[in-house]
């Protein structure tokens, strides 16, 4: 049977309407909590939940279930969600679906994360802030942006300050991007941890304790870190003394770290713009702490360093080891500082035009008095195969266009 | 034949007195259609918050999670020609049709726990052919009836404790989303509570088979401690505790899975029961402290820490809990103090 005019032009209507199947606005004002929580939860696949210009005081943390959904504000500055009255939940803002965008508002004073997503593949994070309005402080919130044990994210145009952890962290995740992203005032700026397949770049990371992390750790589901592309971003002036609580990783980041690779293979850092970065502006190192799991490998293996413009760096390290090693590497302002960890075949390249410091620890593991510093060349690894850029599901890209 | 004569047993026993006591059958197509009803009274489940429908069955947990202190009811209902198949591990296997029923109440005096209770909420874990489905239902003002409440609510509620002191808490009646947030495994909602070794206190379970309720219970079954039997061993009471209050989240299937942390019943003693664990994204929970547990030192353990606190950036667990559960903190406590 031929269709009739009038079912060809209702179906004509219907390829051409908006993307989204419904809009569920919410508006500022009491009640804020319950009313953006039920359109959370109401939103059906291809639905867009429309949060107002305004500040929505939140009493609890807001959840999201439901694949396909666009979260969206009226911008960075104009729709903010506040938790400072939040009395349960673990982060501002919890997602655990597929395909979900966000986009367009601030969370603020999250007493745990600011948003998170788990378990959530092909999650958009997109013209956003995240910030703790007192500044740097032990009693912040951990991570701003949280994404973990998910495939395909990215994260595009955001602004993370004052997380006691890490502004913009990635955990366990695979095909990741984060780029044309802020991130100051953290403990890390951006951090890739225990991920496989990522780019970092065109972001600012600036007044972190530590700019740009790239790490592995031990008894977790996912380990092995890999693939890991760190270009095209200006990590300076890292000098906010850190303020993480003892016990988390990034605790014993030294301040004015720029990047920082450790435990990972198959890293590139290039085209970076570093400068006064205190402790340095590339450090590559073994994990350094005691570990039981034998299926953990805690060195860096084939890391690229090229290319990167550099400032001042090492002026004032913050190792904690001797008064006699610290005046030696303040001396050498050292741009690049390496644990110094034999590696037969050498896998670590360097070719920056810069001074290298090996830091001689015998083992891994060893503390930092039996440091025995000494400059380095790593200019003569042989080159590596570099990973292939990240590319993201064409309707990733198009849902920020 | 035998096994027929059971299912009429089964039948007159899930059915039989309905019509003479109740004024409404438990209404099985709502159970297992895909409506969302407002009113709990709907299903006919319950007669008021603490009595059961007829073919509706209170059950007992060895170990519960701690709610607040809560006094909590529960109930099983499973379709009539229908049983429950036991598992080894995780829930028995309820039927498509089954409900599991929870009702949160407090009494004005918890010396006194069956006077004055206040109702606050029921929550119902369906089985649909679809999957579980949870949905939490507020009691109403009157106390007549309650009503879904699917964005979650908060109230405070007081009373008199144990030791005769006035308490307060701002319970958080949890949302759909939070349901999940516990009964998740692998990204499908499930119970937690039914386990056969949280149920098997030795007679309950057979109580069950005996009922038709339920189709065997092997022997050898598994059974956790009750967290508050002094009579019982220290680990075993501690690991009830941790299994039931942690263990649906940090499991390697669970929402916590990515800490490295399995907190189940089937963990074997190590890094990823806590012992020598580093925080992994515990941010301020780390309390300054260096491992989930240190052997022989609850004082430098963060697990404990976290368990102490209020504040929702370090609280575990980090739903339902808006009290101090100052008898598990001790328990735990007292367990870390052995661990070498």
């Amino acid at each position: 049977m031929k269709p009739s005019p009038f079912v060809l032009a209702a179906t004509l209507i219907a390829f051409s309407t908006p993307v989204f199947a419904g809009t569920i606005s919410v508006a500022a004002g009491p009640d804020a909590q319950e009313r953006l929580q039920a359109a959370l939860i109401d939103a059906k696949p291809g639905d867009m939940v429309e949060i107002g210009a305004g500040r929505f005081d939140l009493t609890d943390g807001l959840s999201l279930d439901v694949d396909k959904v666009t979260v969206r504000g009226a911008g960075p500055s104009a729709t903010i969600l506040s938790f400072k009255n939040q009395k349960g939940a673990g982060e501002g803002l919890l997602i655990t679906s597929d395909d979900v965008v966000v986009r367009g508002f601030a969370v603020e004073d999250s007493k745990g994360d600011g948003i998170k997503s788990k378990g959530a593949n092909r999650i958009v994070y997109h013209d956003l802030r995240v910030e703790w309005t007192g500044g740097p402080k032990e009693t912040n919130g951990a991570y701003g942006l949280y994404p973990v044990e998910s495939r395909d994210v990215l994260i595009d145009g955001v602004t993370v300050k004052g997380a006691s952890d890490a502004g913009i962290y990635v955990g366990q995740s695979t095909n990741i991007i984060v780029r044309n992203s802020t991130a100051m005032f953290n403990v890390a700026g951006i951090e890739i941890e225990n991920s496989y397949n990522a780019d970092v770049h065109s972001n600012i990371a600036m007044h972190n304790t530590g700019g740009i992390l790239v790490f592995d750790l031990p008894n977790l589901p996912q380990m092995g870190g890999h693939s890991v592309r760190v270009f095209s971003n200006r990590v300076a002036k890292n000098d906010t003394a850190n303020f993480a609580p003892k016990g988390n990783i990034v605790a014993s980041v030294p301040v004015g770290t720029g990047v920082m690779v450790m435990a990972n293979r198959d890293v590139v850092v290039f085209g970076n713009a570093l400068e006064d970065n205190q402790s340095a502006n590339v450090t590559l190192t073994s994990y350094r702490q005691a570990f039981t799991d034998t299926t953990y490998n805690p060195m860096p293996r084939n890391v690229t360093v090229r290319d990167n413009m550099h400032g001042r760096s090492g002026f004032a390290p913050a190792y904690g080891g001797s008064p006699e090693v610290n005046a030696m590497l303040a001396a050498g302002q050292f741009a690049v500082l390496w644990d110094g960890l034999d590696q037969t075949p050498a896998t670590l390249r360097v070719t920056d035009k810069v001074s290298v410091i090996s830091m001689g620890f015998p083992r891994q593991g060893a503390g930092a008095e039996e440091a025995k510093p000494a400059p380095a060349d790593l200019s003569q690894t042989a080159a590596m195969a570099e990973p292939s850029p990240v590319i993201m599901p064409a309707s990733m890209e198009a849902a920020i266009k | 034949m035998k096994r027929f004569a059971c299912a009429v047993a089964l039948w007159v026993g899930l059915w039989g007195g309905l019509t003479a006591f109740s004024p409404v059958a438990v209404n099985d197509a709502l159970i297992t259609g895909d409506t969302l009803p407002a009113k709990l009274s709907e299903f006919g489940l319950l007669i008021n918050g603490r009595t059961p429908n007829d073919g509706v069955r209170p059950y007992k947990l060895n170990t519960p999670l701690f709610s607040d202190y809560a006094l909590k009811y529960r109930f099983a209902y499973v379709p009539g020609g229908t049983k429950v198949a036991w598992r080894d591990a995780g829930s028995l296997d309820f039927p498509v049709g089954s409900v599991l029923v929870k009702s949160f109440g407090y009494p004005a005096d918890m010396r006194k726990p069956d006077e004055g209770v206040r109702m606050i909420e029921t929550r119902l874990l369906i089985h649909r052919a679809s999957g579980w489905v949870a949905l939490p239902y507020v009691w109403d003002a009157d106390g007549k009836d309650a009503t879904l409440k699917r964005s979650g609510q908060r109230m405070d509620v007081s009373w008199t404790h144990l030791d005769g002191k006035p308490r307060t808490v701002s319970y958080a009646v949890p949302n759909v989303n939070q349901c999940k947030g516990c009964h998740d495994a692998g990204g499908v909602l499930t119970p937690i509570g039914p386990k056969g070794r949280n149920l098997n206190d030795g007679a309950q379970l057979q109580a069950w088979v005996t009922a038709g309720l339920l189709d065997r219970v092997p022997a050898n079954a598994p059974a956790v401690a009750r967290f508050d039997d002094v009579k019982a061993p220290l680990d075993a009471r501690a690991r009830a505790y941790l299994d039931i209050n942690c263990g649906h989240c940090h499991n390697r299937a669970g929402p916590a899975n990515t800490s490295g942390l399995w907190l189940d019943w089937e963990q074997p003693v190590g890094v990823n029961l806590g012992l020598g664990k580093r925080p992994t994204a515990a941010g301020r929970g780390s309390g300054d402290r260096d491992f989930a547990i240190a052997p022989g030192h609850p004082d430098q353990s963060y697990m404990v820490y976290r368990m102490q606190s209020l504040d929702s950036g370090i609280a575990m667990p980090e739903l339902g809990r808006n009290m101090v559960h100052d008898e598990g903190v001790a328990l735990v406590s007292d367990w870390i103090k052995t661990l070498k």
